[in-house]
């Protein structure tokens, strides 16, 4: 098996364009990318450059004081003027930027000192240090910040750093909760495990395996907390408790507002150092977010483009919106018909990707017919097409879509038209979901959950409802439903959660079930009982199923039709028998030979066709 | 009893796996009871079961990933169930897993080269030595060299389930975990990957247990197999007649739950399998009838 093996499923529309880069490199040029992160790089780089370089660029000393000429005016040597000692207020802003960003790091560094490693060793290790350093951080949290530093600063003096060091302390929870849930989060994940079967030390796993999952989430938290720091610090200060010998923006703010009737410009040039700083640091932490979401903004741009450019030629497919076209003479009594369908996404470079390429199909009423694919093939997006339920960045590229003798995607529509869906689905179309515990929110009953779909689409009244809940719940084969009805999901097995839904399904009497790998999630001995289940219903209420699966035994228990799909197109339909016992096409008889039943155990299921692995 | 005549690769005896509850004193769950199981050198045990059997339990408890609370596994004469990290660091020479899901055995930041020389590492192999046996892997497993420096997602599930599968080979060992392998698999892809866990087990002699819920599979990898259910083995023996003849109630019904790929030969399995329930049915109520 050479590596042509795998990307022979997988194959031509998956495009194979992702670069092997390192993901750092590229966060980091995404955020240079994106508009906001630049701006604030350049605005946080250039203060820390001012700051740097204060000493060089600050014309006087930051507590040199010119008696004769105090709150004065901009001039060529004082170029934002003079405070009340006649200070200058541009050399005094400068070390005020490196006192104030010093202390901010410093803030952030003790919090991250004390919590990083607190967070790391509670989450991987849970247990009694978690309990532990969970009181602690209670009690941190519940101490009134403002207070204690106040307490700090009347016991030890009106020293930045004491109480930089002590706001570090005190906001140190944040970053021990950040860590440990990030920790929790992947303390059970299987390659966690696999580095501990391979024997790695508590100390490597975090290092290599836990580590990177943080970095990421510490550093946006960083320039928030940076930013409160400052906040905090230059508060502080304007209060009057910091140290009048520093310049800080604090300081410098505190005095601008006493003489703020005198010279108003003292109090606009800390503050706007201090807003340039914070909403700098505010920003980047936004902008690395979104650099670590995977580029969603470039992608949305584009893509409204190119959804002009492609709507601009096909304008036909518009005012059919209003009277659909009627459906070919000779086809009304598919309960189904699918022609020509393709679906596709459209891309970042302006193509469009097609998922399903030119599928056509029928069902009628009282036939299941089966679609088989495996995963990527598009059988799932067939499914979803015809519900009227594919994302909104979807499209369809062509074909139509009719049911019961009327279109419900027609000839040039590119989307689905919900309008006329929405009419049809839940009440002559409904759906049966592959995750039947995903499917049924938590938060309700499920006699909430079936009452209440149908109050609104049959209109009847909610004790009508409840008793044909009642009345479907025993028909699915649930043995004590008023106990399953007043239960909450969490309270039922899967295949009872199953069964729920499949009653759901048939609560407001449809036509044509959706069923998308209804059994793959159970058991093999719940889907037997699942299948009878589908099996009896379909008969008796003689409606029609599309059946979407994976599993050839599912289709020979259910279907009477076959679709066989491959890379979003239909590579062979036909009746039950014919497609299982003499598949014509090549794909079909490649799937059916992977099946395990029958063959010899242990020999070799495709090396008749390839090379085995030497 | 085991077709090898030497000394068993791994024997569990009398195993009890308990999970202590959250409640304030109560009850700790009870995961596994009373499971005795061996592995020959060479030799595929398959385990079967349905979901919350115990099945994944047992693998876990083998590999130390699990309390045990009682009982004794033994790996080559040693005692290990209790084993510490560094005993562990050692048997992971000898001692390997693949595990179900290749979406979430990977760590997304990690390159696949960078993935495979872990176990090398701690091992400590030199990197050059590492770097060696690392593209020999790839080629054993049927990816491309230029595999090294790309990251999990750029590949699809049953590529991904060779990588993890290259992870557990790099060091040689004699048995492998594996915990539903093929479970996340399409069709064709989980084909190709028995072929694979086959072809090397012929080529190094490697011992399975193999873990499924998956009847057929089972049957097709495995020399023995042993039915789990509800945390107890209740029927154990040679592939052949364990898979196709049963004798316990549950392997019975399981058998005949799992469908066929023909109409008509479905339809009688079908039939059948609603006889086997109502004998069954009938055979506990006049057992409670007796009683």
């Amino acid at each position: 098996m050479s590596d042509s093996v795998e990307t022979a499923a997988v194959a031509a529309p998956v495009p194979t364009g992702q670069s092997g880069t390192v993901v750092r490199s590229t966060v980091m040029r995404r955020l240079i990318r994106n508009p906001m992160g630049i701006a604030s790089l350049v605005i946080l780089g250039s203060i820390a450059l001012l700051a740097i370089f204060a000493p060089v660029l600050a014309p006087f000393e930051e507590n040199f004081a010119n008696i004769t000429k105090t709150l004065a005016p901009a001039d060529s040597v004082n170029i934002l003027g003079t405070d009340s000692a006649g200070r200058d207020t541009w050399s005094r802003l400068l070390f005020g930027a490196q006192l104030t960003l010093l202390s901010a790091m410093l803030c952030a560094g003790v919090a991250i000192a004390i919590g990083l490693p607190a967070g790391l060793i509670a989450g991987y290790y849970a247990g009694k240090f978690e309990a532990v350093s969970n009181w602690v951080v209670s009690i941190l949290m519940s101490l009134p910040g403002l207070i204690v530093l106040l307490t700090i600063r009347a016991a030890f003096g009106p020293s930045v750093w004491i109480s930089m060091i002590a706001f570090g302390v005190l906001i140190s929870p944040s970053y021990f909760r950040l860590t440990r849930t990030a920790v929790q989060s992947v303390r059970n994940e299987l390659y966690v495990d696999a580095a501990r079967v391979s024997g790695l030390s508590d100390w490597s796993i975090i290092a290599r395996h836990i580590f990177s999952v943080i970095r990421a989430p510490i550093i946006i938290q960083t320039a928030a907390i940076a930013g409160v720091a400052i906040a905090i610090q230059s508060g502080l200060e304007f209060l009057g408790l910091g140290d009048p010998t520093k310049a800080t923006w604090g300081v410098m703010l505190s005095e601008g507002f006493k003489n703020v009737y005198l010279t108003p410009t003292l109090l606009f040039w800390p503050a706007l150092a201090m807003a340039l700083t914070i909403g700098g640091l505010v920003l980047l932490g936004n902008a690395i977010r979104d650099a670590l979401e995977d580029g969603e903004k470039i992608r949305h741009r584009k893509k409204r483009a190119t959804l002009e450019g492609t709507t601009a030629a096909p304008a036909a497919g518009r005012p059919s919106r209003k009277a659909v076209a009627a459906v070919d003479a000779g086809t009304e009594h598919h309960l189904v018909k699918v022609t020509n369908l393709g679906v596709g996404y459209p891309q970042a470079d302006g193509s469009v990707k097609k998922v399903v390429d030119d599928v056509s199909f029928h069902v009628d009423r009282g036939e299941i017919l089966g679609i088989v694919g495996e995963s990527g093939s598009g059988k799932s997006q067939t499914a979803f097409s015809i519900l009227g339920l594919l994302p909104d960045n979807a499209r369809i590229v062509g074909g139509a879509i009719q049911f019961d003798g009327s279109y419900t995607v027609a000839p040039g529509e590119e989307r689905v038209n919900q309008d006329r869906l929405s009419k049809l689905r839940g009440k002559r179309i409904s759906y049966i979901p592959q995750e039947p515990m995903s499917n049924l929110d938590p938060a309700f009953t499920i006699g909430y959950q079936l009452v209440t779909p149908m109050v609104r689409v049959l209109g009847i009244s909610k004790e009508e409802a409840r008793k044909r809940a009642l009345k479907l719940l025993t028909d699915v084969g649930i043995v004590n439903p008023e106990r399953t009805f007043s239960a909450y999901p969490h309270e039922v097995s899967g295949g009872m959660a199953q069964r729920v839904l499949i009653a759901g399904a048939i609560s407001c009497e449809p036509d044509l079930v959706i069923a998308d790998e209804p059994t793959t999630a159970l058991d093999v001995t719940v889907q037997a009982d699942v299948l009878d289940l589908l099996r009896e219903l379909q008969q008796r209420l003689n409606i029609g199923i599309i059946l979407v699966t994976h599993n050839f035994g599912v289709v020979a228990d259910l279907c009477d039709r076959v679709a066989v799909m491959q890379n979003g197109r239909l590579v062979e339909e036909g009746s039950v028998r014919d497609i299982l016992r003499n598949p014509k096409e090549q794909y079909t008889q490649t799937l059916l030979a992977s099946m395990l039943e029958g063959k010899t155990p242990m020999s070799m299921l495709v090396s008749s066709q390839k090379e085995p692995v030497a | 009893m085991s077709t090898t005549q030497n000394a068993p690769l791994l024997t569990v005896d009398n195993l009890f796996v308990e999970y202590p509850s959250k409640k304030f004193r109560a009850k700790p769950f009870r995961a596994l009871t009373d499971i005795n199981i061996t592995i020959g050198q060479g030799e595929t045990l398959g385990l079967v079961g349905e979901s919350g059997s115990g099945k994944t339990t047992l693998g876990r408890a083998v590999l130390g990933l699990a309390p045990v609370t009682g009982g004794k596994i033994t790996f080559e004469g040693t005692d290990i169930s209790h084993a510490s990290r560094k005993q562990r660091r050692t048997l992971s020479r000898d001692l390997q897993v693949v595990f179900q899901d290749p979406y979430t055995s990977l760590n997304p930041a990690l390159e696949i080269g960078d993935i495979l020389a872990e176990p090398l590492g701690v091992q400590g192999m030199e990197p050059a030595a590492a770097k060696k046996r690392v593209k020999e892997l790839l080629d054993q497993v049927g990816l491309p060299s230029d595999a090294i420096h790309r990251l999990p997602r750029e590949f699809s599930g049953g590529q991904r389930q060779r990588v993890a599968i290259a992870r557990a080979l790099a060091l040689s060992p004699k048995l492998i975990v594996c915990d539903e392998p093929v479970s996340a698999l399409d069709l064709s892809t989980q084909a190709r990957v028995l072929d694979l866990f086959l072809q090397i087990q012929k080529d190094t002699g490697v011992s399975y247990l193999f873990v499924s819920h998956d009847l057929d599979v089972v049957r097709h990898i495995s020399h023995r197999v042993a039915v789990m259910y509800h945390g107890e083995i209740v029927e154990q023996g040679p592939a052949e007649v364990v898979t196709r003849d049963p004798e316990h109630p549950y392997t019975q019904r399981l058998l005949l739950a799992s469908p066929v790929p023909d109409p008509d030969r479905q339809e009688q399995r079908r039939a059948d399998r609603h006889r086997l329930l109502e004998s069954q049915r009938h055979q506990i109520e006049q057992a409670g009838a007796l009683a």
